[in-house]
């Protein structure tokens, strides 16, 4: 009964929502770009084994320093210079991405499932548990992500792999906010209560009939996250407490290339320079995914 | 909302009452205010409860002997061991060393550093003039620039001017901030030498530790240049500090007046023959400024995260150099008692913000 009711309100909308969705991402020059952007660092990052002229890892020391090819001294063989170790920059740089894109999904994928879960929760939950669940998530809040992060790793260890468990951490609670408040607000709505008078059960309630309407706001929240999480773990690695040498990771790199900064700005520039792309593309896409997505302020 | 109906079952409990958060009383009879304030306050006392709870927890995680771990490479001596056993108080059950060190924690007492053998207390107290120096300018330079920038934006809506500042602001936004201040080393004192690398003032310069911020220390040793000197160390940090905060708050701005612009009163206003700079000024920007000034509240953790990394980066010495310093000496009492306060401190400014919003902004205390 259950099924065929929400079948058939569902089915005819589906072919036309991805549409919809495109018509007014499309609208957004600035997103369309960033989505360009984005794609190409992500093939790049994919074939970084096939198309880097280097291994990232080999050092020639005949070759320290190099600058890119087109200043003095530079040359083809090493396109974006070498680092303090005679590393090629752009094999390091084209690996670096793989790193840095595997955290920000893997980020992403930790904290807005545990997020989305704990915020369901929360939201169908009696208020005791509500309670409970908003004062441990205000509790995680109070602790600045990237100290909060420091501090996990501290604990763990430093690797990139606590790095990342350490920030999903520290965002999980933004998701379970915008779960719990979506979630109050469609809950009281017809629909729900439709479905619950035809005797829909609480796991079919939460994941069938509220969730696809509150993932509007999660979408952007995701974005955002993705580009934060590529960003505070580039940190955590400048700070040494990230990925470890000589692991090409891109905060790594620069806290690695630091004590050249005066010396050979390319060390210092393409790492920085490669994450800002990277970010900068990603948060593009997340405000056409907003304006997309949001309708209150579609059109405005 | 939802007042009318009413449904069985536990998962769902739309009921009479009109709202069902736990922040909020239910219904509002007398004196909202002090109701919101009281409600708000008593939130205050269990995540307080808990984020001691997390900081206890700290030490006590670790894998291995907290002790051995401390200690590292350099050892410690059986009777220097049992000395700090004695002293964590670990050779006791460990509800009554939560309940001494919440006690300890009320009383201002937070252990000593393990490195310098000082009081955590007086060690953060003693460094944190210097962030909150740098945190202000930073904020300052953030809110000066950022809320007349989002205004014209707003006002010039599709135009170049707003195009630009809106890009820049998705640039600083985007921005890793201790890459940006490797940036400004290398141009401005690398290639133009015109603000030193590191520091807060000349070694040169020497006067006593009266207000702690350096600032006005300089500028009341009557020592010429000392104020210059003080000047030109704090530029470079307090600018990639003010980076994020300027991009948030210019994009908040402008979001915040464009939804103003386009409501009935602003059309009311400009309908009566008001001069534009009156309805933006005026009319809108002070509704406008509602959201803005939340989100400047709640800047206090961006800021602080930021300044981990500026502070290491200009070995500027305050606490974000101080916590990571102490992460690396593996001196755990002071993460231990870093953590807590810098979680206080957010905690302490988010139910300024909360009350400050209910108090401008009455809806949000009839909800």
């Amino acid at each position: 009964m259950a099924d065929v009711t929400t079948n058939a309100t569902n089915a005819p909308a589906r072919p036309g929502r991805f549409k919809e969705f495109w018509r007014y991402f499309r609208e957004n020059k600035g997103a369309v770009i960033g989505l360009y952007v984005f794609v190409t660092f992500v093939v790049l990052a994919a074939l970084a084994g096939l198309i880097a002229p280097h291994d990232p890892l080999v050092q020639n020391r005949a070759a320290t320093l190099m600058p890119p090819f087109w200043q003095d001294g530079g040359s083809w063989s090493y396109p974006l210079g070498t680092d303090p170790l005679g590393r090629d920059m752009l094999s390091r740089l084209l690996n670096g991405a793989r790193y840095s894109f595997f955290v920000g999904v893997m980020v992403v994928l930790i904290a807005s499932t545990g997020g989305i879960l704990i915020g369901l929760i929360s939201g169908f939950a009696p208020k005791w548990l509500d309670t409970i669940i908003m004062r441990i998530m205000d509790i995680i809040l109070s602790f600045p992500s990237l100290l909060l992060a420091l501090v996990l790793v501290a604990i763990l260890g430093p690797s990139l792999l606590n790095a990342m468990i350490a920030i999903s951490i520290a965002y999980q609670p933004h998701y379970v906010r915008l779960t719990r408040a979506a979630v109050m607000s469609e809950r009281s709505k017809d629909y729900v209560i439709s479905a619950r008078v035809v005797g829909a059960k609480l796991p079919r309630l939460m994941f069938i009939t509220v969730l696809p309407n509150c993932l509007a706001p999660i979408i952007v929240q995701a974005a955002l996250s993705f580009s934060n999480a590529i960003l505070d773990v580039a940190a955590l690695g400048f700070l040494g407490m990230g990925a470890q040498p000589p692991t090409p990771e891109w905060g790594t790199m620069l806290a690695e290339a630091r004590e050249f900064i005066l010396r050979a700005w390319w060390v210092v520039t393409f790492p920085g320079l490669a994450i800002l792309i990277t970010v900068l593309a990603i948060n593009l896409m997340g405000d056409g995914l907003r304006d997309a997505l949001d309708p209150k302020l579609k059109r405005s | 909302m939802g007042g009318a109906v009413r449904l069985h079952g536990p998962a769902f409990r739309v009921t009479g009452k009109s709202n069902r958060r736990g922040d909020d009383p239910p219904r509002m009879t007398r004196g909202p205010m002090l109701r919101y304030f009281l409600s708000k306050l008593l939130t205050f006392v269990p995540t307080f409860l808990g984020v001691t709870l997390v900081s206890f927890a700290f030490i006590r995680v670790l894998p291995g002997d907290p002790i051995i771990v401390m200690a590292g490479e350099r050892g410690v001596s059986p009777e220097r061991y049992a000395e700090l056993v004695a002293q964590f108080g670990f050779d006791r059950p460990i509800y009554v060393q939560f309940w001494d060190y919440f006690t300890g924690v009320l009383q201002g007492d937070l252990g000593q550093s393990f490195v310098t053998k000082r009081p955590v207390w007086d060690e953060f107290f003693s460094l944190f003039p210097a962030t909150l120096e740098l945190s202000t300018v930073a904020i300052t330079i953030a809110v000066l620039l950022g809320i007349p920038a989002g205004v014209i934006a707003a006002t010039q809506r599709g135009k170049l001017f707003d195009r630009l500042l809106m890009s820049s602001a998705l640039i600083g936004y985007s921005m890793p901030i201790f890459w940006w201040a490797l940036l400004l080393i290398i141009v401005f004192s690398g290639n133009l030498g015109w603000t030193p690398v590191s520091g807060r003032i000349d070694l040169m310069f020497y006067f006593p530790n009266t207000t702690g911020f350096m600032l006005i220390d300089s500028l009341l040793s009557g020592q010429k240049g000392a104020f210059a000197s003080a000047v030109s160390h704090l530029v470079l940090p307090s600018i990639v500090l003010a980076t994020i905060p300027l991009a948030v708050i210019a994009r908040q701005t402008r979001s915040a007046m464009l939804e103003v612009l386009s409501e009935d009163y602003i059309r009311t206003a400009r309908a009566k023959g008001l001069a534009p700079i009156r309805v933006n000024g005026l009319h809108a920007l002070r509704n406008a400024l509602i959201p803005v000034i939340t989100v400047i509240g709640l800047m206090v953790g961006t800021l602080l995260a930021g300044a981990i990394l500026t502070e290491t980066i200009f070995s500027w010495p305050g606490i974000g150099k101080w916590m990571v310093d102490s992460i690396f000496r593996r001196d755990y009492p002071v993460v231990q008692g870093g953590l807590l306060l810098v979680a206080v401190m957010v905690m302490v400014v988010n139910l300024i913000v909360d009350l400050l919003y209910g108090f401008i902004n009455p809806k949000i205390r009839k909800r």
